[in-house]
């Protein structure tokens, strides 16, 4: 024990000199704009804490694994060096009441006693990511094409629904499954040039995508508002029922009809039941299809393409489809994303966006529904809860997502459970 | 063709060889890494953008030491950024790719745009937010043609990026094919397990790879610092995706497709904002890129991955 000790504090040692090495340009020395051009000052006993900092936290990390690998070995199934045997009907059960609780917790969130208007925005953030997960979850999770550029299908719903709106003035309702068409028709488009580029070419390609679109918004003044974006995009309304004090014209108010006072908190609890009516039915829709043929497709797809096409599975439906699948998702997310906000504009759909909504699916575990919710919890609440912290919690953000992945490279929920199985190689495994 | 076009054509053929130089440089640490560990590095235009900030820091240091000989400001400027970007290449490396190597494929990629993250807003948050000008280290140049209300001219800095990164290159082709180093590095890339049975000491290569890229990307970022005489915190994302485009473009995991790919996208560039437009000229690199791969799915330069069953 006294040896591992000594080697660990060796290298923490060594990581804490690296550290200060590292830290001399950058934190050490820093350069001021003055009249005069820029002036360098100096902060070195920042350099010494941040040498101290990492020695005395990469040691603390190394003795924790230590103590967890430890604890590892004296049970009893794992000491042979054997996996442990995968339940598979456990944690199909386990997953199974975990998705029925956090929905149950989802659907009376709103009408608890402590929920108040910073929650519901920040709950209605969480489920907007959810459904871009969930999206993306189809075409990278199922059908295990990498997409880099999934904003570009969220934009392109959020200013479907902005341009419908406020040029033909058309509702939510109407706009909503439109958006989701005209996204899940470009998802098609884009699919059709990269059908024979696998692995990383596709993910270039797909960063293109995103960025061209971005660019095309924010350059086409006259038709999407540039820069400026557009405003003035009106909000959801309960079957003609406004949610604002003084409804637009022709239309009557929530408060007037059911005679409850007016309160904005209504508004927000109900864009956050729409938000979570729509990534219920994305849950279901997703669910049911992974038992379609073309749901089985994917996923054989994403497991091996060559034997797919031997066995006469049509890979170019299949992947037409899962890009105009998860493109649609993201276009119901970008059109509530709008009506929620009241404005777009490009600044809302950065290469940044589609880091984050990937992250969520790879955090969570690829394929995973549960996982997906669990890491947009994560990704939303985390930079939300580092508010104290407030310009250190990106940083913290960042470390997180290495630390994560480090310690869980599969992703939260990496276990994976087949779909479908044959039933004579169920009775062989059991 | 009339005289004062030509003119101007060549004018933005010089400046899109200096822009494309650079990119090249910053391909080629993709690629590499590409090449050796199949994984996108997406941290590396952080990386650059970490050159920069060492090479404006070492830059005003040096004139407050009231060093006035250009060469030597320039040769001081050039050993610091690749000292202290190649220190952090190695670091990234090591602590949020190495222990994720045989993890699932997109793991790494993930640590990577956690890094990228990560060292953003710590140069945001030590630096600060504001772009950093930086007073003209090279001034001048020279007129190659001049006729009636038109000249072509190139100034010293644009000789200098060419001039360096043609000599780098041709160090760096030697290095690759003639040296130990370069010969382990090959014999990773077709296959690490076999190269470490025969005695090679894989993670060092790996780690001295990274390193390589890193000190490629430090000469970009001293380069861009000079050329625009601005930078901030930002420079790293725009200038790693351009130059993640010309590695694809060239075919990630050659090192002349890098090149190649680097000076294609800055033609492209220079050329579409000077003829069409400056607002779309990422669009016309990406859509170019769509095309090439459209009807060459590996590349220009990048060899056809066979597929086995």
């Amino acid at each position: 024990m006294a040896i591992t000790i000594q080697h660990h504090l060796k290298g923490s040692i060594i990581g804490g000199l690296i550290a200060m090495v590292l830290a001399v340009p950058f934190i050490g020395l820093y350069t001021v704009s003055t009249d005069q051009g820029l002036v360098v000052q100096t902060r070195w006993s920042w350099v010494v804490w941040s040498g101290v900092m990492v020695l005395v936290g990469s040691l603390a990390v190394a003795l924790l694994r230590d103590v967890l690998s430890a604890r590892r070995a004296g049970r009893p199934n794992r000491a042979a060096g054997t996996k442990p045997k995968r339940d598979d009907a456990l944690t199909a059960k386990l997953s199974k009441g975990f998705a029925i609780g956090i929905t149950l917790f989802a659907i009376t969130l709103p009408f608890m006693p402590f929920s108040d208007r910073y929650i519901m925005d920040v709950g209605t953030t969480v489920l907007i990511f959810v459904l871009l997960g969930m999206g993306l979850n189809v075409t990278v999770g199922l059908a295990g094409l990498l997409d880099l550029g999934f904003v570009a299908f969220y934009a392109i719903g959020a200013y479907s629904f902005a341009i419908l709106s406020t040029t033909l003035g058309w509702g939510f309702w109407v706009c909503l499954p439109l958006s989701g068409l005209i996204a899940a028709l470009f998802g098609a488009l884009l699919s059709m040039p990269i059908l024979r580029l696998r692995g990383d070419y596709l993910a270039i390609v797909t960063l293109g995508f995103g960025e061209i679109t971005r660019i095309i918004i924010l350059n086409w003044q006259s038709f999407t508002g540039g820069p400026a974006g557009i405003s003035g995009i009106p909000r959801p309304s309960l079957f003609g029922l406004s949610f604002d004090r003084r409804p637009p014209e022709g239309l009557t108010s929530f408060h007037e009809v059911t005679g409850i006072s007016f309160a904005t908190e209504h508004r927000l609890m109900f864009l956050y039941l729409i938000a979570l009516s729509l990534v219920l039915a994305a849950a279901w829709v997703i669910k049911r299809l992974r038992a379609l043929p073309i749901g089985r497709a994917w996923e054989a797809l994403r497991e091996d393409e060559i034997a797919c096409r031997s066995l006469g599975i049509n890979p170019v439906a299949s992947k037409v489809s899962a890009y105009a699948v998860g493109g649609m998702l993201g276009g119901f997310a970008g059109c509530f994303f709008a009506a929620r906000q009241g404005f777009v504009s490009p600044e809302s759909f950065t290469f940044m966006e589609s880091a984050l909504i990937l992250a969520i699916v790879v955090l969570g575990g690829l394929g995973s529904q549960i996982g997906v919710v669990i890491a947009a919890l994560f990704i939303v609440l985390l930079p939300e809860v580092g508010r104290e912290f407030a310009d250190f919690r990106m940083i913290v953000f960042g470390i997180a997502m290495i630390a994560i992945m480090v310690w869980r490279p599969g992703g939260l929920l990496s276990q994976r459970i087949p779909t479908i199985r044959l039933s004579s190689i169920k009775g062989e495994a059991a | 063709m009339d005289a004062s076009a030509l003119g101007t054509f060549l004018q933005y053929l010089i400046n899109g060889l200096a822009l494309g130089a650079i990119y090249g440089l910053i391909a080629i640490g993709y690629t590499m890494v590409y090449g050796i560990i199949r994984m996108i590095n997406f941290a590396h235009g952080e990386i650059y953008m970490i050159g920069a900030f060492v090479a404006v820091t070492t830059f005003s240091i040096l004139a407050a030491a009231g060093v006035t000989s250009v060469p030597l400001a320039l040769l001081l400027v050039l050993v610091m950024a690749i000292a202290f970007t190649a220190a952090y290449g190695w670091t990234v490396e090591r602590v949020a790719y190495r222990p994720l190597r045989g993890a699932p494929k997109l793991a790494p990629l993930i640590s990577a745009i956690g890094m990228s993250i990560l060292l953003q807003n710590y140069v945001m948050q030590t630096q600060g937010a504001r772009p950093k000008p930086l007073a003209p280290v090279m001034n001048g140049g020279v007129t190659l043609w001049q006729g009636d209300g038109f000249a072509v001219n190139v100034s010293y800095i644009q000789l200098f990026i060419i001039l360096l990164t043609v000599a780098l290159m041709v160090g760096f082709t030697q290095l690759i094919n003639r040296t130990a180093l370069g010969r382990a590095q090959r014999a990773c890339e077709q296959d690490r397990t076999m190269a470490g049975l025969l005695g090679i000491n894989v993670d060092r290569t790996i780690s001295l790879t990274f390193v390589m890229g890193a000190a490629l990307a430090a000469v970009a970022g001293v380069l861009v610092t000079m050329y625009y005489g601005v930078i901030d915190f930002y420079i790293g994302f725009l200038a790693g995706m351009k130059a993640f485009t010309a590695a694809v473009l060239g075919g990630i995991g050659s090192l002349p497709g890098a090149m190649l790919g680097g000076l294609l996208i800055g033609l492209i560039e220079a050329f579409f904002t000077g003829y069409v437009s400056g607002a779309y000229k990422d669009v016309a690199s990406f859509s170019v890129l769509i095309l090439v791969l459209v009807f060459r799915p590996t590349g220009l330069m990048g060899r056809p991955d066979i597929e086995k069953v």
